[in-house]
């Protein structure tokens, strides 16, 4: 069925049990963002010191998309250095933007390759990015501060 | 004598119900509170107009500007008379949204001393249940005047409380702007005392029928009401269309929204003078073909009888209520009985996103909406993130409202819920 391509196992997994979902206090960032189309919303803390991403915690609302992705970046950014955590950000952007014609370079984006498929379904692409673009606004905040 | 309500056959009419959806599943169209379909009858009007009347209404002496603006003239006529309007007091508009903001913005230009002026210290009541477009013009009218922005609340079941109708509106208020039929909810507002304690301390009246007119006979001047909006797409009609109304003598002492050609009676260099209603809001070349469809779509209606198009709605919804009773994990959001309540259902599923519905739905071809409706406040006040809605129409019969408890089924069994 075409929704199993949307709804992998692994995202079902993150859903449910979503990974780093709860506000850590030390940050040097913290974003809000909303999907203003559907009413998402989260709120993502970063600490980042020396260059290097020491954490990623967050807390929102929103549809299993939204979550999972926003679970899986989240983990993917953690011990990365800043510079690496972008190139991982532009990474998942180029491959929602793909319209299904990407599969994701799993070496690149572990567990963020199960939502290729999301990129066949326009309305669902804000969902995926909620939590990576809240990261990405997160990291440049906190390289300003 | 005329032949039984029939969906089926009404949805020979519509060329979209051909279409094959995801997953080869036919149509099963469930969001004409967003927008509705259009049948082959207005499709045909425009494409008419625009092969044998196409010339810009009120200009020009030759014979197309001529039928085409009997054509947009004759379009105005249905509309009045489907409203129990007089001609002059019905506006073509863009859409329902041009509409609330052509009022709201000519409130705010109004010159002090006009009744319609607003100063700090007046007051203009909404609701709780305002879809964006019925509430954001006139709280932004509010910041921009220094006037009192206050509401309606609702109860547990999204019905309009009106218990304190003497305080909200006081003699401070200036305007009541309120929705004929929640588009989230369905509840359908009880007008009578509301209007006749607006009129008794001088306030104007502005209906949101975006969800009532489509659905059932509107008789303006049996409401009472000052001024209504609504839209061609929701009833038919195609986009890029819509109606304000007003009471004839009230659009002749307003300001125009909009200024420019058409809707003068006289021009200078540092001067304008402005043509009476319905021209004084009409500026620019109208939306024509759309106007000679909205009409084709409202002569539709009129064939098969609002009383009849209400009466399948409220059948049709009454069957939905009880299916909808009887699943387990899923909460109707809003009213429970079918009184006083439109062909709307919102519910949510536990342990399912809307917007995750609304995907599984989509998978076997059932079109709903899902999310926030363009009512956050609402939202936020049921304190939901969202629903599911659908919203059944002419096309729609028992069949549709059973695939559309198939799909949640499925739904949860796919998210394991």
């Amino acid at each position: 069925m075409e929704l199993d391509s949307l709804y992998q196992e692994v995202i079902l997994d993150h859903y449910k049990h979503p990974l780093n979902k709860k506000l850590q206090s030390d940050f040097t960032a913290q974003v809000h963002h909303v999907n203003p189309s559907c009413g998402d919303e989260i709120t993502l803390n970063v600490n980042i010191s020396a260059g290097i991403v020491k954490s990623v915690s967050w807390d929102g609302v929103g549809c299993s998309i939204s979550q999972a992705s926003t679970s899986i970046a989240s983990d993917l950014m953690i011990g990365k250095s800043l510079d690496e955590a972008l190139k991982i950000v532009d990474s998942f952007s180029d491959l929602m933007s793909s319209k299904g014609t990407m599969v994701g370079n799993e070496e690149i984006l572990e567990d963020g390759v199960a939502l290729a498929g999301v990129s066949k379904f326009p309305a669902r692409i804000k969902c995926a990015l909620l939590g990576w673009m809240a990261f990405k606004d997160a990291a440049i905040q906190s390289s300003k501060n | 004598m005329k032949p039984m309500f029939s969906p089926a056959e009404i949805r020979k009419d519509f060329p979209i119900f051909s279409k094959v959806m995801r997953g080869g599943n036919r149509l099963v169209y469930l969001d004409s509170g967003a927008t509705s379909q259009k049948p082959f009858q207005v499709l045909d009007a425009e494409r008419n107009f625009y092969e044998q009347n196409n010339a810009a209404v009120h200009r020009g002496a030759h014979l197309l500007a001529e039928e085409a603006s009997i054509a947009y003239e004759g379009a105005r006529q249905v509309l009045a008379d489907f409203l129990n309007a007089e001609l002059d007091e019905v506006i073509f508009t863009k859409s329902a949204t041009e509409s609330i903001n052509a009022i709201a913005y000519s409130f705010g230009n109004t010159a002090p001393g006009s009744r319609f002026a607003l100063k700090p210290g007046d007051r203009i009541v909404v609701s709780e249940l305002e879809h964006h477009a019925n509430l954001i013009p006139w709280q932004q009218l509010a910041k921009r005047t220094g006037t009192e922005l206050v509401w309606f609340s609702i109860d547990a079941e999204g019905r309009l409380d009106q218990s304190n109708l003497n305080e909200l509106i006081n003699a401070s208020t200036k305007v009541v702007a309120i929705t004929h039929q929640s588009n989230v909810l369905g509840t359908i507002i009880p007008l009578d005392e509301i209007v006749k304690r607006a009129h008794s301390v001088g306030a104007v009246v502005v209906l949101d029928a975006c969800q009532s007119a489509p659905h059932f006979a509107i008789d303006v001047k049996a409401l009472d009401i000052d001024f209504l909006a609504f839209s061609g797409h929701k009833a038919l009609g195609p986009t890029g269309v819509g109606i304000l109304w007003g009471r004839s003598e009230y659009l002749n002492e307003m300001e125009p929204f909009l200024t420019g050609g058409s809707m003068i009676e006289s021009v200078t260099m540092t001067e304008a003078k402005w043509a009476p209603s319905p021209k004084r809001f009409e500026a620019g070349v109208p939306n024509m073909a759309q106007a000679v469809g909205f009409a084709a779509a409202i002569s539709y209606l009129n064939n098969l009888g609002m009383d009849n198009v209400a009466k399948h709605e409220k059948d049709l919804t009454a069957y939905a209520l009880n299916k909808f009773k009887q699943l387990d994990k899923v909460k109707l959001i809003g009213p429970k009985d079918n009184v006083d309540r439109g062909s709307v259902i919102s519910f949510t599923i536990e342990g399912i996103h809307p917007h995750d519905v609304g995907q599984v739905l989509d998978q076997y071809g059932v079109a709903v909406r899902t999310g926030h409706h363009c009512a956050w406040p609402l939202m936020r006040k049921l304190g939901l993130v969202g629903t599911t809605r659908a919203s059944f129409y002419v096309y729609n019969d028992e069949a549709d409202v059973d695939a559309l408890v198939d799909s949640v089924l499925q739904a949860q069994k796919y998210f394991k819920v």
